[in-house]
């Protein structure tokens, strides 16, 4: 496996390693007990690390180009999946995906925006920056769901809508805002899950919802840490500092009253165990969509639409 | 074409100093004519000779489309309240803070009721001079309680836009004023209330990706900047030049997100014409 090790990941890996090659030595020698003693100390170096990473850090979790995609969630957490494409108006766009699954029992709409794993996939899929008709596409499909009685499931995961001439051309900004406009008031419950990068609009054109969450190491903000450097400082160098002002993390997030809940990743990030944050992140979406599946289509709008308005802070 | 131009004759504000005598008299930024600012405030801020038009800020907007003497401003007093304790090469608290003084403005947007040809309308009108009309948790408030009065009025709704996108400084709160926005348009839409949204030069990032492109009718100044990713993010996406007038009101009206292209004189008369076709 080509491993993507990021610098403060180094010195867990290495130890796992070291642990690693140790079992294999560990039937001709007796070193069970070291063994076991080193597996307590990367649990607390890990820990440490962990509980205090900055925020360009988790950015950079967020970002980990071996964490699992929308398409890797599906599999993990669905059956059934059929993928729908296409906006019936342009085209298909390769950097939102969506269709129904089940969710154990339950069918869903699940949508969210897609990455690539390598240069390849990653032009087929636009790096995960949607045009018009991938955000068109999204809503014709929640428009489906709304018709069948489906809750929607949306993954966030983009480094931001494409900034292109054609996406231009064809209303992105259109395409964003009617999409805000109609997912505020469709008749089926939404959850939201950030799942990776959730920069700006683009992330928001699939993320307006009744109960949003975000993954442990994930990031959501106007703008990303190195844009907004660029524009405020008027240099790339201003990353971290752009980060930390921006204060884009889940937890800030949560505490901003912005998103409600936090789904807790595996030890070292999703992306070191995705069955185990694919499990999770299944447990919880059930456990959330059943008192919203029992709401009354009245109520689940009216509360969906005052979330939203209360969002802000302000002097009067 | 006005737009063309424009960006060649980008003149430095240096010139401008030298070019303006005791500030009296002001250059147009596209055709370079030396104009007498009584002279342009009589034209409204449109110049004679090429018809480019000057970026204006609420006052002079509301003193343009409403009957004089009809608009009742509402949250007058809301302002900034900087809850990330935002910091780049200067503190927002002290940026809010400058602005206000310098601009006498409380935010990038105000709100109110007024009347267009006796005709009661809610009105809210952007200023791009209030850091680059940008919409932080003010703007989209504002927007959103003159929305609720439109819906609770069963008033007719006028957005006038002229804004950056929105202000990075509150990060995710000014990402969600736009759905904010674009929810309480659902329930005005819902009720069958008409909504009027009028951009002007430049209506970009999440302002045009929330409200601005959620009219029943989209009216756009001649020459305005109107799209999502900046002219500039988008050159350097791409590596590519951007063609002529790209992005500009003529071409989004040619790509069929805006019904009419009007000339600020003939504003107020179209407002008021629309309303009365519908009411
Ligand atoms: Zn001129």
């Amino acid at each position: 496996m080509a491993k993507v090790v990021l610098d403060f990941e180094k010195p867990v890996i290495e130890l796992e390693q070291k642990i690693e090659e140790m079992r294999k030595l560990s039937d001709n020698l007796d070193i069970a007990d070291e063994i076991t003693t080193l597996e307590k100390k990367v649990g607390q170096l890990r820990e440490n690390i962990f509980l205090n990473l900055t925020r360009w850090q988790k950015v950079q979790l967020a970002r980990h180009p071996e964490r699992p995609y929308t398409l890797d969630y599906i599999a993990m957490m669905t059956t059934g999946f059929i993928e729908l494409h296409g906006d019936r108006t342009f085209g298909d766009d390769k950097s939102i995906v969506g269709g129904f699954a089940k969710l154990d029992d339950q069918a869903v709409m699940v949508i969210g925006h897609q990455k690539g794993r390598d240069t390849k996939s990653n032009l087929y899929r636009n790096f995960g920056m949607p045009q018009p008709e991938g955000y068109r596409k999204a809503l014709r499909l929640m428009h489906l769901a709304a018709k069948f009685k489906k809750p929607v499931i949306t993954l966030l995961d983009t480094p931001g809508a494409y900034p292109g001439i054609e996406a231009e051309e064809r209303g992105q900004a259109e395409s964003i805002a009617r999409n805000l406009r109609e997912m505020s008031c469709l008749p089926v419950p939404i959850i939201v899950v950030v799942i990776g990068e959730g920069a700006s609009g683009g992330a928001l054109g699939i993320g307006v919802g009744d109960r949003i969450l975000m993954l442990e190491n994930t990031w959501y903000s106007v703008i990303a840490p190195e844009s907004c450097s660029s524009i405020l400082w008027r240099s790339w160098e201003y990353k971290e500092q752009a980060a930390e002002a921006l204060r884009l993390t889940a937890n800030d997030l949560l505490e901003q009253k912005i998103i409600d809940r936090i789904v807790s990743e595996p030890p070292g990030g999703a992306h070191r165990n995705p069955q185990q944050a694919a499990a999770v992140l299944k447990d919880i979406l059930l456990e959330e969509l059943r008192p919203l599946l029992k709401m009354k289509t009245d109520k689940l709008i009216e509360q969906r639409i005052e979330k939203f308005s209360a969002m802000g802070e302000w002097n009067e | 074409m006005a737009w063309f131009r424009r960006s060649k004759e980008n003149i430095s504000s240096d010139s401008q100093k030298k070019d303006t005598p005791e500030g009296l008299w002001t250059k147009c930024e596209s055709c370079g004519e030396i104009v007498h600012k009584k002279v342009l405030a009589q034209n409204l801020w449109v110049c004679a000779k090429c018809n480019f038009h000057f970026r204006i800020g609420s006052k002079e907007y509301f003193s343009i489309v409403l009957d004089e003497g009809s608009f009742k401003e509402m949250d007058r007093k809301m302002t900034s309240k900087d809850p990330l304790n935002f910091v780049d090469t200067k503190r927002y608290k002290d940026r809010i803070k400058d602005t206000m003084k310098k601009s006498g403005l409380n935010d990038a947007v105000r709100c109110g009721t007024g009347k267009i040809k006796k005709r009661e309308v809610v009105v809210a009108c952007m200023d791009f001079a209030f850091v680059g009309g940008s919409m932080g948790s003010v703007v989209g408030e504002k927007i959103s309680r003159a929305i609720d009065k439109a819906w609770k009025t069963k008033t007719p709704l006028i957005i006038i836009s002229s804004s950056g996108g929105a202000r990075m400084m509150e990060a995710a709160y000014s990402l969600m004023q736009m759905a904010k926005t674009s929810a309480k348009l659902a329930r005005l839409s819902g009720a069958g209330i008409p909504y009027i949204s009028v951009m002007t030069d430049p209506t970009s990032g999440g302002v045009t990706a929330s409200f601005a492109m959620l009219g029943d009718f989209h009216i756009a100044e001649p020459g305005a900047l109107i799209g999502f990713a900046g002219p500039r993010v988008i050159k350097q996406t791409i590596g590519k030049d951007l063609p002529a007038g790209f992005q500009r009101a003529e071409f989004v009206q040619e790509r069929g997100f805006i019904d009419l292209i009007v000339d600020r004189k003939d504003m107020k008369e179209t407002l008021s014409k629309l309303l009365e076709m519908i009411s």
